[in-house]
């Protein structure tokens, strides 16, 4: 039986086609880049003006006053800082408690469930956060969690003032609940790459299931559970709504978490439709241009962490 | 153990009471972390249930927004205004970051492709606000006005990396020998890509994109200044539309009880919408094609 080869020319008919899907393609891969550049020239070029008006003082000085033109972000930056940082000091300890738990000590039936539970609460919009954190947060803090704080650790000077409930713990309380989702996720898919005979071998020496956990396991996973942490923190960063709704909005400087703040994503959020005059408008462009480049950074130094662990797997936490 | 052959016996020393402590304190820690992680998972899910469902009446999904001091009124056109966005949203949207995802995939096993990926996982992390920005820079001062469109290219903006990853990874997850079958019969590579490889991933890149989807339609900071809000109907693109989350966000912090009660009914049909979006396209995926996902 002879087969006969197909004419060989109908391949050079296909190459022109070939060559426009193609081109086409990588049109579409090359947009993500030029969405960087884009977010990029567009914040930097609408900035201009407070830039020029203020250069660094901006961020350094602390009188916002749209009135007389007058625009420092100090306030703003404080309060992400200090909210983002009780996040993650509420957040940590539990991500990686949880994560512990699904991967080492749960038995298998639970797992698949409990890791969905988890991620459920990365579904929530964040407004929903924010509606919840008004009716059923803020009450709570000021009738029970702000008196109590206020009695037993007052003396430390953070925990003073009156407990109105809206302020930067309740920011900061919201946004560790939305945080640990992330936190927690990457925890797991770091701890579940460290190899088996680890645990194994850490076991044979004789040591207990937690002496295991510490040494074998956590000990291992350092750096990429350092990444899961430091996305966290680019989330908490950047979240807006539940924040603006909790924080109080008011662009001071206190040392008690009791005290209203403000952060850079909610001055965005309320003032910007709003904004009337250049000035006005490039100063909020520029704290968003900020605001920006600080989740740039450290979402591309949690990135790099945690592809070092796990060869090039995305970190999903967010997906 | 030091004596060969000696006996067979390993004497384990026992373990001393202060470890083993140690170990069962470090498991009721791990035990608690779990239940105060899923506390407010519970609350927030029960509490919206019990406002929401006392809430939402048959005048909620089909009446606009009452003026202030009057009873009743719904929030019908932000519901329509939401899916309005999102349309927008995915037609700008989805073709370039499933397009990105197979350049990706069949590609991008370069360091080109690896910047493109790098890339994608950071700007994931971009906030939102600052989307919202960029969306209003590029749109809202072009038409002079807040839009529909401003608000769906927001989404946009924000859909496309998340998009390009997961159709990369489904990509991925097709056997080589399909595409080499397929080269191997003379068929064009295009043909391949479209027909073959992206065909037998449909399953998983339409997975992906409801997961962007479901995403961006509870986002509300990028619409504040972009589609910046509605009290009426509206379907067209260049005029202000109304969102659900956006209008969730301004019941949530008026001082009205009338208000609030529709802010939590607002919030369950939200939560509703999303879980349903993903769920009936799951459904129709899984017994439309043959899966590979």
């Amino acid at each position: 039986m002879t087969v006969q080869a197909a004419p060989l020319q109908k391949k050079s008919s296909g190459e022109l086609p070939d060559r426009v899907f193609r081109s086409a393609i990588t049109a579409c891969g090359l947009s993500v880049l030029a969405l960087l550049v884009l977010i990029v020239y567009e914040l930097m070029s609408r900035s201009s003006l407070s830039w020029h008006a203020f250069g660094f003082k901006f961020f350094a000085t602390s009188d916002w006053d749209p009135v007389n033109e007058q625009f420092g972000a100090l306030p703003f930056i404080f309060g992400t800082l200090v909210s983002s940082l009780v996040a993650l000091i509420i957040a940590v300890p539990l991500s990686i408690g949880v994560a512990v738990f699904t991967t080492e000590m749960c038995p298998k039936v639970l797992r698949g469930p409990l890791s969905f539970f988890v991620e459920l609460l990365a579904a929530i919009p964040s407004v929903i956060y924010g509606l919840w954190a008004i009716f059923v947060l803020v009450p709570l803090l000021s009738n029970y969690v702000e008196p109590f704080l206020g009695k037993t650790l007052g003396w430390t000077g953070i925990f003073v003032g009156p407990a109105y409930g809206i302020g930067m713990l309740a920011a900061g309380i919201i946004l560790a609940i939305m945080i640990v989702p992330i936190i927690s996720s990457i925890t797991r898919e770091v701890l579940m790459v460290v190899p088996q005979n680890q645990r194994e071998g850490v076991l044979a020496l004789g040591a207990t299931r937690w002496e295991m956990i510490r040494v074998g396991v956590l000990r291992n996973a350092r750096a990429g559970i350092a990444g899961g942490i430091i996305l966290g923190l680019g989330r908490a960063l950047g979240e807006t709504m539940a924040v603006t709704m909790v924080i109080g909005n008011r662009p001071e400087i206190a040392k008690s978490l009791f005290a209203p703040g403000y952060t850079m994503a909610s001055v965005l959020a309320n003032e910007f439709s709003e904004a009337t005059g250049d000035t006005y408008l490039s100063a909020l462009i520029e704290i968003g241009l900020a605001l920006f480049l600080v989740t740039i950074i450290v979402n591309a130094l949690a990135q790099l962490l945690v592809w070092t662990v796990t060869r090039g797997q995305p970190a999903r936490g967010h997906v | 153990m030091s004596e060969p052959m000696a006996s067979v016996h390993v004497v384990v020393p026992p373990v001393s009471l202060r470890r083993r402590v140690t170990d069962h304190a470090m498991t009721a820690v791990a035990v608690s972390t779990v239940v105060i992680v899923l506390a407010p998972l519970i609350a927030i899910f029960g509490y919206l249930l019990y406002r929401g469902i006392g809430s939402i009446n048959w005048a909620f999904l089909t009446q606009t927004p009452k003026p202030v001091g009057e009873a009743g009124g719904g929030m019908a056109n932000a519901i329509v205004g939401s899916v309005f966005i999102l349309a927008i949203a995915s037609i700008i949207g989805v073709p370039f970051g499933v397009g990105a995802g197979i350049y990706l995939a069949e590609f991008g096993r370069n360091r080109f492709g690896s910047a493109i990926r790098f890339t994608a996982d950071v700007l994931n992390g971009v906030p939102s606000i600052v989307v919202g920005i960029v969306a209003y820079a590029i749109v809202v001062l072009y038409q002079k006005h807040f839009s529909a469109l401003a608000g769906g290219v927001a989404l946009a903006l924000m859909m496309v990396p998340t998009i390009c990853r997961t159709t990369e990874e489904m990509l991925l997850l097709v056997p080589q020998a399909l595409r080499e079958a397929a080269y191997g019969l003379g068929i064009p590579r295009w043909r391949t890509t479209l027909s073959i490889v992206l065909r037998t991933a449909t399953s998983g890149v339409i997975t992906g994109i409801m997961l962007a989807f479901a995403r961006v339609a509870g986002e509300t900071a990028p619409l504040l200044f972009t589609a910046f809000g509605n009290q009426f109907w509206n379907l067209r693109y260049n005029e202000p539309t109304a969102a659900l989350p956006l209008q969730i966000f301004v019941y949530a912090i008026s001082p009205y009880d009338e208000w609030h009660r529709q802010a939590w009914a607002g919030a369950l049909v939200l939560i509703i919408l999303i879980v349903t979006a993903v769920a009936a396209v799951r459904y129709v995926v899984r017994r439309g094609t043959f899966g590979a996902a």
